[in-house]
């Protein structure tokens, strides 16, 4: 085993041979509604989905390494943008996009201005009891709809062609997931992603060097807020309705589950963790109630001998 | 009513609430105070406790019914189980990740909080099952205020248990090896102190308290639910912050103050009982934000 991953990664390391596996994958993916039901593509447009939540709250967990469990308010939070925008107000979902950015990212600064110069530990409790507050504010205003949410949200269209069939979405969110690995991918190898990781390491350090810690972790809260904006806006008009209960907090556990299964702060291990996060509970529909208690009982085993995840980042 | 009997109503209400608030607190702050470990299940305890003694109590019923007699051993069967369920996880999952960094300890108590209330909601299939008691709607009316027995029982219990752990952890020899620890751990070990052991009792204590409380608030609203942990998880940890966390006394304070807090804080117009939980989260972000250290707790200065 150990000898087929060690050549399984000599072959990987030339940038060409990469490229073509990337390749092989998108193709893959970009033919799999040819040939598929519309349950397949169901399960696979919710693979794309969460592969973006994951990514974005991979930058916070992953890069900055500051353990965020409310990351389904950003989530909430472009969700609700786009839904109240198109249906009170009759905005194009094209333009509430850009007003979701800067909600959420409204959002982020707001909770992340205070508090990202606590311990982690505190950090932690304080990004729950933020999304708690985002979901039941959403529970009780009148202009979110209340407990029952959001319903009849329009579907967008794109130079007068309307999205309306599952496999619309498909590609749409198969873009989305490929944009946001690109601009992960983007930051991870930035300047910016630099200072996560050395922020990550070792703060003191990093301080020293002259990196304002408190800036650049800043940073990682915004724009993995923006990311789970985005995919909230999309989110609200696949789905055509929301509801505050869609924001739980074990929405957020789900999400930050995927970034750690995988493998924190690398791009395919949250990818994997993605996939196994959407397909688990599908593959094993026939355990029925038992299949969360499975599901939690692997991640507990998972964290206790490789805490690293499926497939941890190397550090050098 | 007049504003004092809407007051007076509250501050019964608030005590009983905080009193619930207090027991789990306990346990938060104890665990994190000697290993500094924000334990995510602590709230998951608290919702077993109320179903184990629901499961003794559903036994006892038949012997010794289900009045005081029958709840009271319910509890302590629940308090010992838990107890003995609280070491266990720390021996499984704790024990193993101390040295891990503190990110995977974070995620592998929250992975323990999963397991539990998953396994709670995959048996009792997300159900909110009925806790029948005998116990009456007997009480006294002072003025205005009704205050039931039940009301009056579970308060007086939960301070019964809060003092009987300060004498526990400031009298006895167990108690001096707990604060010793949690001043510093490789000392103690040098002194002969049986770390683990009483990392393991710590353990056990704090589940227990949390089982008790879990038992009382089955006992007093009735219904008991796998979910329930999870708000008074949180609202318990705010009480600790509140009371600054790893201190006993702090964590009594802090549960009793929140309690009031909230009952106080419905009454505020505009405030509805919609917006209680937006309120005590409210109250504890702004208090990590400007006192993160509570109202009891000491300066630490620690990087992360």
């Amino acid at each position: 085993m150990a000898n087929f991953s060690d050549t399984l990664g000599e072959w990987l390391r030339p940038q060409k041979n990469r490229m073509f596996i990337l390749l092989v994958l998108a193709a893959i993916a970009m033919l799999i509604p040819l040939a598929s039901s519309n349950y397949v593509l169901e399960v696979m447009t919710n693979v794309w989905f969460y592969v973006m939540l994951c990514l974005g709250l991979n930058i916070v967990v992953g890069y900055a390494g500051l353990l965020d469990l409310g990351y389904a308010a950003f989530f909430a939070v472009g969700a609700y943008t786009t839904g109240i925008l198109t249906s009170h107000f009759g905005v194009n979902f094209w333009l509430t996009i850009p007003v979701a950015v800067c909600c959420s990212a409204c959002a982020g600064l707001l909770i992340g201005g205070p508090t990202l110069r606590l311990r982690s530990d505190y950090l932690a409790i304080v990004t729950l009891g933020f999304g708690e507050i985002v979901r039941i504010v959403a529970r009780n205003l009148e202009i979110t709809g209340g407990a029952s949410g959001l319903i009849g949200i329009e579907r967008p269209s794109i130079f007068g062609f309307q999205l309306n069939q599952i496999v619309h979405f498909y590609y749409v969110f198969l873009l989305l997931a490929i944009l946001a690995c690109f601009v992960s991918y983007r930051l991870q190898h930035s300047r910016m992603g630099r200072a996560w990781q050395y922020v990550r390491e070792d703060e003191d350090a990093a301080e020293a060097m002259g990196i304002n810690r408190v800036a650049v972790k800043l940073y990682a809260y915004v724009i993995g807020a923006i990311f789970g904006g985005v995919a909230g806006c999309f989110f609200a008009v696949k789905m055509t309705a929301i509801s505050p209960e869609t924001f739980m907090f074990q929405q957020s556990v789900l999400i930050l589950l995927g970034v750690v299964l995988g493998g924190m702060g690398k791009i395919p291990g949250v990818i994997i963790g993605a996939f196994a996060l959407v397909l688990f509970p599908e593959v094993f529909r026939g355990l029925g109630s038992m299949r969360m208690l499975v599901f939690a009982i692997v991640m507990l085993i998972i964290m206790l001998y490789r805490p690293e995840g499926i497939w941890p980042a190397k550090k050098s | 009513m007049s504003i004092q009997d809407i007051l007076l109503q509250q501050l019964a209400n608030g005590l009983i609430l905080g009193s619930f608030y207090a027991l789990v607190a306990l346990g938060y702050t104890m665990v994190y105070g000697i290993i500094k470990l924000l334990n995510f299940a602590h709230g998951d305890l608290y919702m077993l406790g109320a179903f184990v003694g629901f499961i003794a109590l559903s036994f006892l019923s038949d012997y010794i019914g289900d009045g005081w007699a029958g709840i009271v051993c319910s509890m302590v069967l629940s308090m010992i189980a838990v107890g003995l369920l609280g070491v266990l996880i720390q021996r499984i999952a704790y024990v193993p990740m101390l040295s891990a960094p503190r990110l995977s300890i974070l995620i592998t108590a929250l992975a323990v909080s999963m397991v539990l209330y998953n396994g709670v909601m995959a048996f009792t299939d997300g159900q909110y099952l009925a806790f029948t008691t005998d116990l009456n709607y007997e009480g006294v009316q002072l003025g205005n205020v009704f205050v039931t027995n039940t009301q009056m029982v579970l308060v007086g219990s939960s301070l019964l248990l809060m003092i009987v752990l300060y004498l526990f952890v400031h009298k006895t020899l167990y108690g001096k090896a707990m604060r010793a620890i949690a001043i510093d751990q490789d000392a103690c070990r040098l002194m002969g102190i049986n770390v683990n052991k009483i990392i393991a009792l710590t353990f056990f204590i704090g589940s227990s308290l949390a089982a008790a409380a879990g038992v009382m608030a089955g006992t007093y609203y009735g219904s008991i639910h796998f979910f329930m942990g999870f708000i008074i998880g949180l609202k318990a940890f705010t009480a600790a912050v509140i009371g600054g966390i790893g201190s006993i006394p702090g964590a009594m304070l802090g549960g009793l103050l929140l309690g009031l807090l909230e009952a106080f804080g419905t009454q505020i117009p505009f405030i509805g009982t919609e917006w209680k939980d937006v309120f005590s989260f409210g109250i504890l972000i702004l208090l990590l934000v400007f006192k993160p250290t509570g109202i009891l707790g000491k300066t630490e200065i620690e990087r992360m």
